[in-house]
């Protein structure tokens, strides 16, 4: 039974569930119950459809693995071909195995014969040509044989799977309707299910970091077996070469980084900071209704957009006034100055959106208080507003700063490639981000050190990131400890 | 209403520290015809009223009635709304505040003002009582600053209690001790009129007792308006009593006169309670 139909059917069933868990209260007479009766009918559908549904994710997670390792265990070594692995083998067994499927549901050929099908009396692959699915090679008798296993297997885990899931929808809704008497508290029923989700959602999300971090790790393991930790960590010279003997070291790339964050917090903070202040303090509300929204527009133009803007036209300007012909200190279009000037402009929005935000919390009887006592409007916000409002703003620039050094597509296309170590901001850099890019990109093996360093780089930028955003945490409960 | 006795006190209120005689004091704002505006709604109506010097003017009168609002015009607090607009005379000193030259900064360092909620800001104790004296440039250096704090806290009746913390937050005090810092954060740029408006509503019945203690010895150097919604609370403090009602000026006079004697039916009404 297909999966769907599966779905289809509990979802029915919490349906009628609903229904007849209502119908237990609202047609018993009598004392009132205990909650309302759609709450009656939320339990019952919850206790159908939960583990239902928990059973039907886990048996499709997991029985792919199950099948996999025990046909796998049936294709010894002496039946790989030569210059194949047993993960190509292995994709065979499957092509054959979904094409006799396929071949069956088309009508090609009885489910009697597929599965009593021979390679000494058939040439499968001609067969499976005809119903869509393509092979490489002649389908050997051991392949054949592994895939209609394969079959049989997923056969009777569909089966199974249909019958536990079936079962565990049954029995809920027996248990729910039992249960629902008018004494039962179905309402805090509800509520503990409520509960579990949003627990759920959350853990999700804290799974998923910890997921990324793991998948990271075992990389990063594998590039410190091939290159030495002190290497990545002590050389300040970046020279990859795939010949071998490449020089990996990662100061220049995090200086670049660095650098270039830096000029684009100087460019973005004092304007996006002016620009909330103006937004929230000084603008009437018509000016503010419009340029909220166009200020905020920055923020959804893609970064790949900026990068154009700071190739064509960012570059080329600050060509004119500090390249050859001006002052002398460049020497190309791409340069951290160039990147970091429209990486600014694109954080604009970020500070400036944030801080508005935050400058409007801040309470008007503080405000008040401060005009009461004689003072301007700009000596209020400075000596005010925005001690008061200084928390929110530091975890704004923080949050941009974060945004900053995971940038990848302005440094691509505005700071140029080249790694390396210098103090004039006119010259061309790169970042880890870029770096990791180009490195995971190129034709390298993927097992060599050259192509492994993106992971080391990776680890680095999110342990270098997650230490800002804790930093960003600090400062903001001990400015909150005062302030409150 | 029980009787009055012969010098006008009202029995029926415990007053001890109150002090005769307030006829003597001259005018120190006067407002004529005075109309406000929000937006549509005509908040205030034909207002005119004189306000004595060294004097606790009380204005009373039910929710919604336009004190508060009366209150905030005379320091012009109702420029910082957008849809709020102010038509006929208030003269500070004379001087017509609403005139195109007064600068509405200015005149606010001359016309305090305590809020309803304590609002102290998210700094030091120090910082919140040397706030005004620092932006008007009263003192030259840190001793003179020094100085204005202790004695505006001494006068705002709290130096003792946060003598030996200065540097801590403000905000870290309690509800009557805040009151009593934002009166003494008022008191320390020294000026001339104090606009309270409802400054005990916040507050426990001790922390009342204080400030009401407080504004009678404040009475001495200032000119002070208070709000309040406790007519105990302005027959206890105030030597005047203004009664508003619906946005007009019903009734103004000697406190003890409005309390036991009033000439409006309306005033009457509402102080004993049959109107609120």
């Amino acid at each position: 039974m297909p999966v769907v139909w599966l779905i289809l059917i509990v979802l029915v069933l919490a349906v009628l569930g609903f229904i007849a868990g209502r119908m237990r209260v609202t047609t018993a007479g009598g004392a009132r119950p205990h909650s309302l009766p759609n709450y009656y009918g939320w339990n019952v559908a919850m206790k159908v459809m939960v583990p239902a549904f928990l059973a039907l994710v886990i048996w499709l997670l997991v029985q792919p693995f199950v099948v996999d390792g025990k046909v796998t265990g049936m294709i010894d070594e002496a039946a790989i071909p030569e210059g194949s692995t047993l993960g190509l083998v292995m994709s065979d067994v499957r092509r054959v195995a979904d094409g006799l499927d396929l071949a069956v549901s088309r009508g090609l050929m009885t489910a009697d014969s597929a599965s009593s099908i021979r390679t000494e009396s058939t040439d499968v692959r001609d067969l499976l040509a005809n119903a869509g699915v393509a092979l490489g090679s002649n389908v050997s008798p051991q392949v054949l044989e592994a895939a209609q296993a394969y079959r049989g297997m997923n056969h009777t885990g569909n089966l199974w799977m249909t019958v536990v899931v079936l079962a565990l929808a049954l029995g809920g809704l027996a248990w729910a309707v039992r249960e629902t008497t008018l004494e039962f508290r179905a309402r805090n029923a509800v509520e503990g299910g409520v509960r579990i989700l949003l627990l759920a959602a959350a853990s999700i999300a804290i799974l998923t970091t910890i997921g990324i971090v793991l998948s990271l790790i075992g990389n990063t393991v594998r590039f410190f077996d091939l290159y030495s930790v002190s290497k990545f960590f002590g050389s300040f010279t970046w020279s990859p070469s795939f010949g071998g003997g490449s020089e990996l070291g990662i100061w220049p790339l995090l200086w670049g980084t660095f650098y270039i964050s830096i000029i684009a917090l100087i460019v973005a903070v004092p304007i996006g900071l002016f620009a909330a202040v103006y937004l929230s303090e000084y603008a009437s509300p018509r000016m503010r209704a419009w340029a909220k929204p166009l200020l905020e527009v920055l923020a959804g133009i893609p970064t790949i957009v900026y990068g154009l803007f700071a190739l064509l036209t960012v570059g080329p300007l600050l060509l004119t006034v500090f390249g050859r012909d001006g002052l002398g200190w460049m020497q190309a279009g791409t340069a951290v100055m160039t990147a970091g000037v429209v990486m600014g402009i694109m954080l604009i929005p970020f500070v400036s959106s944030l801080s508005d935000d935050i400058i409007n919390a801040v309470p008007q009887s503080l405000r008040d208080g401060s005009y009461g006592l004689g003072a301007t409007h700009s000596e209020t916000i400075k000596q005010v507003i925005l001690p008061a409002a200084l928390p929110g703003i530091v975890g704004a620039i923080l949050l941009a700063a974060s945004r900053a050094i995971g940038e990848t597509m302005i440094v691509v296309m505005g700071a140029g490639a080249a790694a390396r170590l210098s103090l004039n901001p006119f010259d061309a850099m790169t970042t880890v981000t870029a770096k990791i890019v180009s490195q995971l990109t190129g034709d390298a093996d993927f097992a060599s050190p050259e192509a492994l360093v993106a992971f080391a780089l990776g680890m680095t930028l999110f342990v270098m990131t997650l230490g800002l955003n804790i930093f960003a945490l600090y400062i903001v409960r001990k400015y909150r400890e005062q302030y409150d | 209403m029980d009787a009055t006795n012969a010098k006008g006190n009202v029995p029926m209120y415990d007053a001890p520290m109150r002090k005769a005689a307030v006829d003597v004091n001259e005018n120190k704002i006067s407002a004529k015809d005075v109309q406000v505006y929000y937006g549509e709604t005509h908040a205030i109506k034909d207002v005119s009223v004189d306000i004595l010097d060294k004097t606790v003017t009380a204005f009373i009168g039910p929710s919604g009635c336009g004190k508060s609002t009366f209150l905030r015009c005379l320091n012009r607090m109702n420029d910082t709304i957008d849809s709020c607009r102010v038509e006929g005379l208030i003269a500070l000193d004379g001087e017509d505040i609403y005139d195109k030259r007064v600068d509405p900064v200015q005149l606010r360092a001359k016309v305090g003002m305590v809020f309803q909620k304590p609002n102290p800001f998210p700094k030091s104790i120090y910082d919140n009582v040397a706030y005004g004296p620092r932006i008007h440039g009263l003192a030259r250096n840190k001793a003179e600053l020094d100085e204005i704090v202790e004695r505006a806290l001494r006068r705002g009746a709290i130096w003792n209690e946060v003598k030996d913390r200065l540097d801590s937050p403000g905000t870290g005090l309690s509800g009557g001790q805040q009151q009593r810092l934002c009166i003494a954060r008022a008191v320390a740029t020294e000026p001339e009129v104090l606009l309270m408006d409802e400054p005990c509503s916040a507050l426990d019945p001790i922390a009342t007792a204080q400030v009401e203690e407080l504004i009678d010895e404040l009475r001495e150097n200032y000119s002070v308006v208070i709000v309040t919604h406790s007519m105990q609370q302005a027959a206890r403090v105030s030597q005047k009593t203004a009664f508003f009602h619906l946005g007009n000026l019903v009734e103004y006079g000697e406190t003890s006169q409005i309390f036991t004697n009033p000439v409006d039916p309306r005033t009457e009404s509402y102080i004993t309670g049959r109107i609120g």
